[in-house]
């Protein structure tokens, strides 16, 4: 049967360019099961009751036998996204004390005009060259600064945490018949070092506070609970590359999308103020995020099939935000879109803790950016992907700026 | 015919969040007509929740709290003008000065006001007063921001328990006087009231449960100075707030035939009013807190919401249906949503918790202070409500509009299994044994017994 091979085709990397055609036929399957037991879903509201379902784990340790990564003692630093409550609940609270409400509700607007002038000193840079690449030069470096500047972290150091961060994210993907545990053992060894590396960096700050993330971490006061040195490490690591090896996605994903549709680009370029809607658009349309992993931890029935306890279980958000029984056209990129509740940033408990920095980043780029892109053409389309299908966005975008947009 | 639907003229009475989002509705439907749409108060419709909230806090002026117009609904505002009477058959509203505003078709959306205090000397001391209007909340903001000894809270509802947290926060002290077992009893039961009363008393409200208040008490300058309990206490303080729950507008509405007394005005699943013969009118709608209607999911029993959500959905329903012919009208089936911050926890509901006759406490604990409550009622899911796990909210919604059984199946992700505790009676007190409102209230019959008929006497 075909869909038993759906994962393994949409985590082809062949297929990394445009998966969509393959999540309808996921829909129209329903609850595709794989080869190796686990199942694929990719219907809207079949993953939204999953996403609000306690019976859903996002622990990769509930996973039954057959389907166990790592052992226990070598996933010792298990970030808040891939806990349950009440152990998820307590660290994310804690690490939302210095970056969201209720105690530090400005936090992240206040970013604004640094966010602004990071952006102008890279669209500064373009000037007088006629090819760039805006991953390279531009996507990849903005959340970079911003997470570094947020957290704490020396901007001068990303050729270090770079690998690192390769690392883990690698070993986060999604990949159908493959032995993971090579990988999962990469990311874990690339986690504790990169853990090592921002408590160091916290340490330093202890009893001299500044106003980063990090500083905050070892400075809170404790009658909340404080981060334990592990939970520190597990959160700054999530923080730091959560918070940017997204949004470079986004970025990028978003310009290829409106070098893609011309007449879409002419009226944000008239009409900024479309911008925030067209952001949510993006995110629904060419979203970061592709797929979620989760483990039922009792037998769930969804859509005529029951999930076994301890089967993993793939979510493919990025064709959920497609499913035309939830959003009318949904393969039609509409800026001005409405009641466009995506599944970008995910939903339930887990729903993305970055979300606001990056739509603030993602607001602020293109709109920067939009001048640029008005006589900018793609020199490679579909241009080169990263490898992952779970985190999904080009590797690079080559732009040439000189020469006039062919108008179709 | 469809075509005259979206013409000649339709009034709305009650310039509130209902009539606002009604008028927007008609418009966007194209309704083409005259639209004229009444006020009692001098305002333009405003933002009720922010009252009890920022707006005593001194977050938020009073003035601030307006309600974002959607669009330019182009209607004739006749603000500070009170409807006094309905003409069905002449198929006009009579207002106040004596003038008659004619229509084609009417939206009722008069809402409610403040339960008064029942002994009207008492009520007129200075420093007494109820928080349902941006005057009042205004006035108590003021009165606050003066540096009061003490401030009595008469009623532990959800108004009254809001209020008392902005109290605390602002470092006043404050005395709840509650008639029930605890606050919140009448919109959540026994067990949430329980987790209310300890998260009051945490934060240093003087919580009097079991009590009522037997006189307010003044100075010869008719100045309020305290009040006296059954339980032969004495509080001294120097202002008063009455939460003791709401009103239905419809006295206005006493010689018009329609279905109108204290539980509000009854019409059908797609807003239409019922006569009080119970049969539907094709011209009056009605909407919002005014309004009882039959639920399905509840039996078809008449509910009566005093939800901001409920408010806004109906009335889209209702206008929906006040220019669209028969087959395409819709009925207003939205599953009841509520919600409320007090003491620094936030408190979510969906479906009729005081439609049960168990609870569970699904997720969480008590002890915790951070809880998934489940109610049913005779073995099928109907309510659940949440303190600071609203994310968890959609599923239960869930279980409600499929009718899941009652208790939900076990083993959720926190750790222990779905069912903590074991399913308790919901302790859902009988609403007419109860001064301060639920913000729910079923109406025919209770959720225990089974009756099928009920004369509402008007």
């Amino acid at each position: 049967m075909a869909v038993d091979t759906l994962l393994e085709r949409i985590t082809d990397y062949a297929s990394r360019p445009d998966p969509y055609p393959l999540y309808a036929e996921l829909r129209e399957a329903g609850v595709a099961r794989q080869t190796d037991g686990s199942y694929l879903i990719g219907g809207y509201h079949d993953i939204v009751a999953l996403l609000h379902d306690p019976r859903l784990s996002s622990d990769r340790r509930n996973r039954a036998a057959p389907y166990h990564g790592l052992r226990e003692d070598e996933e010792t630093l298990v970030p808040f996204l891939r806990l349950d409550d009440p152990e998820h609940h307590r660290l994310r609270a804690l690490a939302m004390r210095p970056f969201g409400p209720p105690h530090s509700p400005g936090r992240v607007d206040a970013m604004r005009g640094e966010i602004a002038r990071i952006t102008r000193e890279l669209a500064e840079a373009f000037r007088g060259r006629t090819h760039l690449d805006l991953v390279d030069d531009f996507a990849y470096p903005l959340p970079v600064t911003v997470i570094c500047r947020l957290l704490g972290v020396p901007r001068e150091d990303e050729p270090v945490f770079r690998d690192w961060s390769t690392t883990i994210i690698d070993a986060f993907d999604v990949r159908s018949g493959e032995d993971a545990d090579k990988r999962q053992r990469a990311g874990a060894q690339a986690r504790t070092e990169m853990g090592r590396y921002l408590v160091d960096l916290a340490e330093r700050r202890r009893g001299q506070p500044d106003d980063t993330m990090l500083s905050a971490f070892v400075n809170a006061p404790a009658a909340d609970g404080v981060l334990i040195r592990e939970e520190l490490a597990a959160t700054a690591v999530l923080l730091l590359v959560a918070g940017h090896e997204t949004t470079v996605n986004l970025i990028t994903n978003g310009v290829l999308t409106l070098l893609r549709h011309p007449d879409q680009l002419d009226r944000l370029l008239r009409e900024p103020q479309l911008m925030p809607t067209a952001v949510e658009e993006l995110l629904r349309y060419e979203p970061p995020v592709h797929l979620l992993q989760r483990v039922p931890l009792a037998h769930i029935d969804v859509a005529g099939t029951t999930l076994p306890k301890g089967v993993p279980v793939v979510l493919a958000v990025a064709s959920g935000s497609r499913d035309p029984r939830r959003f009318q056209n949904p393969d039609r990129f509409d800026p001005t879109r409405q009641d466009n509740q995506h599944l970008g940033f995910g939903s339930g408990i887990h729903l993305c803790y970055g979300a606001p920095l990056a739509r603030i980043e993602a607001q602020t780029a293109l709109t920067a950016l939009l001048p640029h892109l008005s006589t900018a053409t793609l020199t490679e389309d579909p241009p080169p992907y990263r490898h992952s299908a779970l985190l999904r966005g080009p590797r690079h975008l080559p732009l040439d700026l000189a020469s006039p947009r062919n108008k179709g | 015919m469809p075509g005259d639907l979206r013409d000649g003229r339709i009034v709305i009475v009650g310039a509130s969040l209902a009539g606002l989002r009604a008028a927007e509705t008609l418009r966007d439907e194209g309704f083409t007509g005259s639209l004229t749409v009444l006020g009692e108060e001098p305002w333009p419709p405003y933002d009720r929740p922010p009252l009890t909230k920022q707006v005593l806090l001194g977050t938020a002026a009073p003035e601030s709290t307006g309600l974002p117009m959607r669009r330019d609904v182009d209607a004739d505002w006749r603000l500070g003008v009170r409807a006094d009477g309905l003409d069905p058959i002449g198929k006009r509203v009579l207002l106040a000065g004596g003038e008659a505003l004619p229509y084609d078709r009417l939206l009722i959306a008069t809402g409610t006001r403040a339960r008064p205090w029942p002994h009207p000397e008492q009520a007129a001391l200075d420093g007494v007063l109820a928080v349902r209007t941006r005057d009042d909340a205004a006035h108590l903001a003021d009165r606050l921001a003066a540096g009061p000894r003490r401030v009595l809270v008469i009623g532990g509802g959800f108004t009254g328990s809001e209020i008392a947290s902005a109290c605390r926060e602002r470092d006043i002290e404050v005395t709840v006087a509650e008639r029930g077992p605890g606050p919140l009893v009448g919109a959540l039961g026994g067990t949430l009231a329980k987790l209310a009363a300890g998260l009051q008393r945490a934060h240093g409200v003087d919580l009097r449960c079991g009590v009522t208040v037997t006189a307010l008490r003044g100075d010869d300058k008719g100045r309020f100075t305290g009040a006296d309990l059954s339980d032969g206490s004495r509080i001294d303080a120097d202002v008063c707030v009455i939460a003791l729950g709401a009103v239905r507008n419809v006295e206005w509405l006493a010689d018009s035939g329609l279905a109108a007394g204290p539980h509000g005005v009854a019409c059908d699943a797609g807003c239409r009013a019922f006569t009080r013969y119970g049969i539907v009118t094709d011209d009056v709608f009605v909407a919002g807190d005014v309004s009882r209607f039959p639920h399905p999911l509840f039996d078809y029993q008449m509910l009566s919401l005093e939800h901001w959500g409920n408010a806004v959905a109906q009335a889209e329903v209702a206008a929906h249906n006040m220019v669209s012919p028969g087959p395409l009208r819709r009925p207003h089936l939205g599953v009841p949503v509520f919600w409320s911050n007090h003491f620094g926890i936030s408190i979510k509901s969906v479906g009729v918790p005081t439609f049960s006759d168990q609870v569970v406490v699904a997720q969480g604990s008590v002890a915790e202070r951070r809880l998934a409550a489940v109610y049913g009622y005779q073995g099928r899911v109907t309510a659940a409500v949440t303190v600071d796990m609203g994310k968890w909210l959609e599923h239960y919604q869930r279980l409600i509009e499929t009718a899941a059984p009652f208790p939900p199946a076990p083993g959720a992700a926190d750790g222990h299994p779905l069912i903590s505790e074991l399913p308790v009676p919901s302790d859902v007190p009988d609403p007419a044994g109860l001064s301060h409102g639920p913000t729910v209230a079923l109406t025919g019959h209770l959720p225990d017994r089974r009756l099928t008929v009920r004369h509402s006497g008007t």
